[in-house]
């Protein structure tokens, strides 16, 4: 394949169109679901095909693009669908979160506050926040379009009968706008918070599942929860042993098979600009001379 | 000191030489050409045409090639280029009664005008291996008859003449267009025929096959399945008239089932349809079998439940490339959603743990 | 169909495009910020912002109505010609164009099912005037408030109270383009 080939953004204009139809009515009423005539991708669905499309919908030559896969630039799916990027529509891509204008995303959202002149684009698996409760599209558009989410909320209070707590930890239900109960991707709770009021316009898309969302800025994102049994935004209780940061979401990892682990932010740029500022994680060490 | 897995770029780019060559195999042994691959693994190439939905032997072929004979990643290949071809118009509906067939046969009944021709097929074909094959691959030529010019009427128009098989509706209504539309629930025929048309041949064969075992049960008898080539034509509004623009070769199964009727109507036969591009014949029949048992409620049958009968799950899982996609899909990292989980179960446990001890 | 009908389309139009989708994107997402669209030049009546965004959104998918004054030769050939968009009925269309009073009654369009809240009609509504003042904009996308010179405002709570039905604005002048969704609360001040 080569990119001259292909319209820029790979995309011809009229599927673009379509898509862009789909996206303002997704701003418009914030948290539906809007279904648009997904395209097959040149990569597999599962992979990101909707959040390829809406990025590919929403870029222009001047854009700075940044992909990241669990909060990391450098895994491999993120890489590919960088590189699809900057084959088909030439735009610059960074690893920096502050300088991108588009970021698209898989399972996070970065730690650095996003600005208003930002994109976040999620890349969704299964866009219905109820399909694990009803399996039925017909029964589960009923339900939104009457409001109707007692389901949602008799399944977390099973939870938490059985085990004291809302079991969710990750794609951790959300209301938007108190009309649509919404599935934030698969995000970890943790990210949840960063949802609700961000200056940043968030974007969803769900390719095999052919649905385009939206939460515009400053909107309200409120997680599920119950008077006695608040929504927690937990993570592990550590700290970075890299850059020492206490507040970032952490991946562990392994490191010998004599139970020894270690905890490093999952945000790879975050962690990256810490250790450049200075910071020390318990297991790190100094950074000479910035990069 | 720790330092993160880089690279991710370079490893990609390594994965894909090491998979060209062992694509290709032992370079000591003759590269295949696209036209063996077409001329001479051609129901696989028909397969991969018929669920890639695009009519083209070559491309079909090159797909086979490049997936080292995957034929759902072939399939993948021809989808993904099929989308990014322009849409210049639509044809005529392709009239099957004026198909040239290589093979028509009827289960329905004993002779019928235009005859039952047997056609190139493996049915009675002993299903011992022809070692000669393994040797060299000359075959003898086949006995032939001058080619019979006349239409082949269909089986379902002889019933039809005396009102034992239900009226086909029909329409010049622009039928919907599942590549270009989002699904919509619930669906129309036509919708249905488009998405298992395309759909696994594998899992329209299991479901077509579990009808047949009581699931969704239709009685059907093959009424007609046939073989062959069909002209191609497309409307030019600035000729005015319509021209042929090529002949595509396809399969088609009617299936006559069991009746309905009530007091007040007579009881007559219900149909099943199967329309696949090339020489397809099992996704045929398996079609016509899943489409009649798709149609319970407009035919006033009963809902048992049956996989079969049920429209969301057969079309929301028909399709090989968004179910092996997905599938697939969660051999990608998901450690930061796991890590959330290991978290949540660590802390369940210690709160139990923590429960126990106070007790004590 | 005269040869003004064939001229004032995007020259180029994957990139062009994806500005003016970004400058509408940016109306829609923060209702009350004036966004700047370039590229296309339209005949009479119709605003460069106007034409910018019926290039970006319309085609022969999405049926158009074009209301008063911009229901004229030169507009209808424009638009069947760069964007093949068939010219329909209020009660039809997915895009109306035209002057606010033109669009009236705008109970006409199309406001979404209950089941489908998406197919609601976008209005693109041409303006003498377009100003980041008078009605006061609260909700989605907007962080305390905004003010934008809205022709009227009961037209716009009464389609506010039919959310998540109800139909979108834009609103154009010159070069010039503002969002409002039926999730914005309007109000006189």
């Amino acid at each position: 394949m080569t990119a001259q080939d292909y319209n820029f953004a790979y995309l011809d204009e009229q599927t673009k169109r379509m898509i862009r139809r789909a996206i303002l009515k997704g701003i418009a009423v914030p948290g539906y679901q809007v279904p648009f005539a997904s395209r097959e991708m040149p990569m597999p669905y599962g992979w990101g095909t909707g959040g390829v499309q809406v990025t590919a919908a929403c870029l222009t030559p001047d854009d700075t693009l940044k992909v990241i896969d669990q909060g990391a630039d450098d895994t491999t799916n993120a890489v590919s669908i960088r590189k699809f990027f900057q084959r088909t529509a030439g735009v610059a891509v960074t690893e920096a979160t502050l300088d991108a204008t588009i970021i698209q995303t898989r399972h996070r959202i970065p730690e650095a506050a996003l600005t208003e002149g930002q994109i976040l684009v999620y890349q969704v698996p299964i866009p219905e926040p109820l399909r694990f409760l009803e399996p039925r599209e017909t029964e589960t558009r009923k339900m939104h379009e009457l409001e109707e989410y007692g389901l949602m909320h008799v399944k977390l209070y099973e939870d938490i009968a059985r085990h004291g707590t809302i079991a969710t930890a990750y794609a951790y239900p959300v209301k938007v706008e108190g009309r649509y109960v919404m599935d934030p991707s698969p995000i970890p709770k943790f990210d949840n918070p960063k949802l609700s009021g961000s200056p940043a316009i968030q974007l969803f898309g769900a390719g095999r599942e052919q649905r385009i969302y939206a939460v515009p800025p400053y909107t309200h994102v409120v997680s599920l929860d119950f008077e006695d049994h608040p929504f927690v935004a937990s993570k592990a209780p550590h700290d970075c042993d890299l850059c020492g940061a206490a507040e970032s979401y952490l991946d562990e990892v392994i490191t010998d098979d004599q139970g020894g682990r270690m905890f490093v932010c999952s945000d790879t740029d975050f962690c990256r600009t810490r250790r450049e500022a200075g910071h020390v994680g318990h297991l790190g060490v100094p950074v000479q001379g910035g990069v | 000191m720790y330092v993160a897995v880089k690279g991710g770029e370079r490893a990609i780019d390594n994965a894909h030489a090491w998979l060209a060559e062992e694509r290709r195999g032992d370079p000591a042994v003759a590269d295949l050409s696209l036209a063996q691959i077409r001329e001479q693994l051609a129901l696989a190439v028909n397969r991969v045409m018929a669920e890639g939905s695009l009519y083209d032997p070559d491309l079909a072929a090159l797909a086979i090639k490049q997936s080292r004979g995957d034929l759902i990643e072939a399939i993948f290949l021809i989808r993904a280029y099929r989308t990014t071809l322009p849409r210049l118009g639509a044809s005529r509906p392709v009239e099957t009664a004026q198909m040239a067939v290589i093979r028509r046969i009827s289960a329905t009944f004993k002779d019928l005008p235009g005859g039952q021709v047997l056609g190139p097929t493996f049915d009675y074909t002993h299903r011992l291996l022809d070692f000669k094959l393994a040797a060299d691959g000359e075959v003898l030529p086949a006995a032939t008859a001058p080619a019979d010019m006349a239409d082949v009427p269909h089986v379902t128009g002889f019933l039809n003449r005396d009102g034992l098989i239900e009226q086909q509706p029909t329409g010049n209504a622009v039928p919907p267009d599942l590549t270009r539309e989002p699904m919509e629930l619930p669906a129309d025929r036509a919708l249905r025929l488009q998405a298992i048309t395309r759909g696994d041949e594998g899992f329209i064969l299991s479901m077509a096959y579990s009808t047949q075992r009581g699931y969704g049960r239709t009685h059907a008898f093959v009424g007609e399945l046939r073989i062959g080539t069909v002209a191609v034509e497309m409307d030019i509004p600035e000729l005015g008239f319509a021209v042929n623009i090529g002949e595509v070769e396809l399969t088609e199964c009617e299936t006559v089932n069991q009746f309905k009727g009530s007091k007040t109507e007579p009881p007559q036969f219900t149909r099943g349809y199967g329309l696949v591009f090339g020489q397809t014949e099992r996704k045929a029949i398996a079609m016509s079998l899943v489409d009649r048992s798709l149609r319970w409620a407009e035919l006033g049958e009963d809902y048992t439940g049956a996989p079969a009968q049920d429209e969301e799950f057969v079309l929301m899982h028909a399709d090989n490339v968004q179910a092996t996609g997905f599938l697939e899909h969660i051999k990608l990292p998901h450690y930061v959603d796991f890590q959330s989980e290991l978290e949540l179960v660590r802390r369940l446990r210690a709160e139990v743990f923590a429960a126990q001890e106070a007790a004590e | 169909m005269n040869s003004i009908a064939l001229q004032g389309g995007f020259t180029d139009a994957a990139v062009q495009s994806a500005h003016a989708f970004r400058a509408s994107l940016e109306a829609m997402a923060r209702p009350g910020t004036l966004q700047t669209v370039a590229g296309a030049t339209p005949p009479a009546p119709l605003s460069a912002a106007a034409g910018a965004l019926l290039l970006t959104l319309c085609d022969g998918t999405t049926p158009v109505h074009l209301a008063g004054a911009h229901d004229c030769a030169a507009v209808r050939d424009w638009i069947t010609f760069h964007c093949g968009a068939p010219l329909v009925c209020a009660e039809d269309a997915s895009f109306a164009l035209g002057s606010w009073a033109a669009l009236q009654p705008v109970n006409r369009f199309a406001i979404g099912l209950p089941d489908y809240p998406d197919r609601a009609a976008t209005l693109i509504v041409e303006m003498d005037q377009l100003e980041p003042q008078g009605a006061r904009l609260t909700g989605p996308g907007i962080a305390a408030e905004a003010r934008l010179s809205l022709p009227e405002t009961a037209a716009f709570r009464a389609n506010r109270a039919l959310f998540p039905l109800g139909f979108d604005c834009f609103f154009t002048c010159d070069n010039r383009v503002a969002g409002l969704p039926r999730s914005t609360i309007v109000e006189d001040c």
